[in-house]
C-alpha cells in the first residue's frame, strides 16, 4: 500500500499516465465504452432500416437495385390492394394473438409450478426447455412430420378413439390434413409457435413470479383466500410488468418469423395461411421486387412501435407503483 | 393432497406437451422406410427391427457435419462480438452516463423492435457490398444486430442491481473508473454474462431468415437453413434423417440450457 492510494485519486505519471487518466474520466470513458456498440447498431440496424424505407419508395428490383427513381407511397398502395397481402396481414395478426393467448396462460401455469421445488426438477427443466433448443426451422420440420397428411400419429390416435374415420364425428376420412386446410393450418401454426415460445415466456414470467415475496401468499392463505382468488388478486397484478415483457418478446419473435409458415403450409392453400414476413420474402427475394418486399415488411412497423412504447411505459409504471 | 395431485397433473401435462412431438421424432429415426410408410400398423412400435442406417446416412452422405461446424463457428463468434460490444455498453449506461443512461432501457428495446423480417432485404444488399455473401462471415457480421441490443438490455439490469456503495468503496481505495468496472463490477455480474452468452448463442443458432437469404452454397450453410434444404429435395422428405438432425442438435443443447435454467431466469429478474 503506497501513500498515494490513501490520499484518494493517484496522480498520473508521464505521458501514458496522463493519457490513461484522461481516458478514465467518466465522460470520456462513457463514450469509449458505449461507442463501439452504438456505432455497430447505427451501421447495421440504423442504416439498413433507412435503406428499407428508401427501397420501399423506389422501384428497385434484384436485377436493378439502384434507388434512382422515387415513387412515393405507390408500392404501399399497390401491395395493400392485393388479396395475398390482406390475407397475410389477417393471418399474421391471428397467429400472433392466438399464440400470445396460449403462451400467457401456459407460462403463468408453468411459472406457478416451477417456483416450487420438487423431485426431478432438473430433469423437468431440461425437458421443458427442449423446444427452445431447436432452431425454428427444425421445429417446423418436427411438427410437419407430427402433423403429416398420411402418417400423423395424431390422426392414428383419433381414429383408434373413433373420433375420426368412417361414421365418426369428424368425418369419413382417416386424416384431418392439418396443414392443407385454412383454419386447421392456422391452428397448427399457432400450436407450433406456442410450443417453441413457451420456454422463453416461462423464463420471463418465472423471473417476475420469484420476485413476489412469499409472505403475501401466506397472508392471503391465512385470510382464507382460495387458489383462484390468490391468482387474480395477488399473482397476476404483481406479474403484470413481466407479463408485458413476455408479450413483447413473444409477440415480436412470432410476428417476424417466416420459416414456420414457409415449411408447414407454404402459405397455402392459395394464400389462405400466408403471413407477412413470408409474403415479403416471396415478393422481395424470390420474386425480385425489392421495393414491394420492403413495403410489405415496413407496413407493420408504425403499429408495432406505438404498441411497444405504450406497453413498455405501462410495464415501467406498474413496476414503480 | 388435492393440491399435490393438481401440481403433478400440471407437471405431467407440460412434460408431455414439450416432449411428445420429439418422442415421435425419436421413434422415427430408427425406423426402416418400409415400416415407416406402412399403413395399418401401430405407428409407435417397431414392426420391423430398428436400424441405424438413417443416422449413418446423416453423418456420412449429407453435409450435416459441415452445418454443425458452421453453426458452431458462427455461434461462438457472435457470442464473442456480442460480449465485447454489450458488456462495456451496459456498464457505461448503468454507471457513467448519468440520468439519461438510467432511462435508456426503453430506447434499447426499440432497437430490438426492428426485427430481421424488416431488415433482411436491405441487409442482403449490404452483405453483397461487403463481399461476404455466401460465406458464414455474413452471419457473423449481421447476427449481432439481434443479440447486442438484447444482451445490453439484460446486462444493464445486472449492473444496476450491484449496489453503488461497492463502486464508491473501490473509488475511495483509489481505483479509477475502469479498474472499478474491471475488478469490482465485472465479477459481480458473471452469472448475467453467462445467461447472456446462452441467449446470444441460441438466438444466433435459431435465426433462419438471414441464414436462408445470405447463403445459397450448401457447404457454407448453417443448421437452421441447411437441414431443410439438404434433406428436403423437392417433394421427397428424408424424414428419419430430418428427425435425427433435429435430435442431435436439440438434446445436448437442452441439457446445457436446462443446467443454466436458473441463471436464465435470473437474467430477467433485473431486466425491466
Amino acid at each position: 500500500m503506497s501513500t498515494q492510494q490513501h490520499s484518494g485519486v493517484p496522480q498520473p505519471r508521464g505521458r501514458m499516465g496522463r493519457l490513461s487518466a484522461w481516458l478514465d474520466q467518466p465522460k470520456v470513458l462513457a463514450w469509449l465504452m458505449l461507442g463501439p456498440a452504438v456505432l455497430y447498431v447505427i451501421a447495421f440496424v440504423g442504416f439498413p432500416f433507412l435503406l428499407a424505407i428508401a427501397l420501399s419508395m423506389s422501384d428497385a428490383t434484384i436485377g436493378d437495385p439502384s434507388l434512382d427513381k422515387f415513387v412515393g407511397l405507390a408500392n404501399f398502395s399497390a401491395v395493400m390492394q392485393t388479396d395475398a397481402f390482406q390475407l397475410a396481414l389477417r393471418n399474421s395478426l391471428i397467429v400472433t394473438a392466438g399464440t400470445l393467448a396460449l403462451v400467457l396462460v401456459l407460462a403463468t401455469l408453468a411459472s406457478e409450478l416451477l417456483v416450487h421445488s420438487f423431485r426431478g426438477k432438473r430433469l423437468f427443466q431440461m425437458i421443458f426447455i427442449l423446444p427452445w433448443a431447436l432452431p425454428v426451422s427444425l421445429t417446423a420440420i418436427v411438427w410437419m412430420w407430427f402433423l403429416d397428411s398420411t402418417f400423423s400419429p395424431v390422426d392414428w390416435v383419433l381414429v383408434q378413439l373413433n373420433l375420426l374415420g368412417p361414421g365418426s364425428v369428424w368425418g369419413p376420412f382417416n386424416h384431418l390434413y392439418f396443414l392443407g386446410r385454412e383454419w386447421l393450418g392456422l391452428a397448427s401454426v399457432i400450436v407450433t409457435d406456442t410450443w417453441r415460445m413457451l420456454p422463453l415466456a416461462t423464463i420471463i414470467v418465472l423471473a417476475g413470479r420469484m420476485s413476489i415475496p412469499e409472505e403475501r401468499f401466506e397472508q392471503a392463505r391465512i385470510d382464507g383466500a382460495g387458489v383462484f382468488r390468490i391468482l387474480f388478486r395477488i399473482t397476476l397484478p404483481a406479474l403484470k410488468p413481466m407479463l408485458i415483457v413476455a408479450i413483447l418478446f413473444t409477440g415480436l419473435l412470432v410476428i417476424g418469423e417466416m420459416s414456420l409458415v414457409q415449411l408447414l403450409t407454404r402459405g397455402g392453400p392459395g394464400h389462405s395461411t400466408q403471413v407477412l414476413p413470408y409474403w415479403a420474402y416471396l415478393k422481395g427475394i424470390q420474386g425480385g421486387s425489392l421495393a414491394q418486399g420492403a413495403a410489405i415488411t415496413l407496413f407493420l412497423f408504425p403499429f408495432l412501435l406505438v404498441a411497444s412504447v405504450l406497453a413498455l411505459r405501462a410495464a415501467y409504471r406498474s413496476q414503480e407503483a | 393432497m388435492l393440491r399435490k395431485i393438481g401440481f403433478y397433473c400440471g407437471i405431467g401435462f407440460l412434460t408431455l406437451f414439450s416432449i411428445v412431438p420429439l418422442l415421435w421424432a425419436l421413434v422415427t429415426v430408427f425406423k426402416r422406410d418400409s415400416d415407416m410408410y406402412s399403413v395399418g400398423t401401430v405407428p409407435f412400435f417397431y414392426n420391423e427391427p430398428p436400424t441405424l442406417d438413417h443416422l449413418i446416412f446423416l453423418f456420412t452422405e449429407s453435409n450435416f457435419g459441415l452445418f454443425v461446424q458452421n453453426s458452431a463457428i458462427v455461434g461462438i463468434f457472435v457470442v464473442l462480438i456480442t460480449m465485447v460490444l454489450s458488456i462495456p455498453a451496459a456498464f457505461s449506461l448503468a454507471r457513467l452516463t448519468g440520468s439519461w443512461g438510467e432511462r435508456s432501457g426503453m430506447a434499447i428495446f426499440l432497437v430490438y423492435l426492428i426485427p430481421p423480417s424488416l431488415l433482411f432485404i436491405p441487409m442482403y444488399q449490404i452483405v453483397v457490398w461487403l463481399g461476404v455473401a455466401n460465406t458464414i462471415w455474413s452471419l457473423v457480421i449481421v447476427l449481432p444486430t439481434i443479440t447486442v441490443p438484447f444482451c445490453t438490455w439484460l446486462l444493464l439490469g445486472f449492473f444496476r442491481s450491484v449496489p453503488r456503495s461497492l463502486d464508491e468503496a473501490a473509488m475511495l481505495d483509489g481505483c479509477g473508473q475502469f479498474t472499478t468496472f474491471y475488478r469490482v463490477l465485472l465479477p459481480q455480474v458473471w452469472p448475467g454474462i453467462g445467461a447472456c452468452a446462452v441467449f446470444a448463442f441460441s438466438l444466433s443458432l435459431g435465426n433462419y431468415i438471414y441464414a436462408a437469404t445470405f447463403i445459397t452454397r450448401s457447404a457454407a450453410r448453417t443448421i437452421s437453413a441447411g437441414v431443410p434444404t439438404e434433406l428436403i429435395r423437392g417433394d421427397v422428405f428424408f424424414w428419419p434423417e430430418l428427425m435425427a438432425a433435429t435430435l442431435v442438435v436439440a438434446i445436448p443443447l437442452a441439457v446445457v440450457y436446462g443446467l443454466f435454467f436458473n441463471y436464465l431466469v435470473g437474467g430477467f429478474r433485473n431486466a425491466t
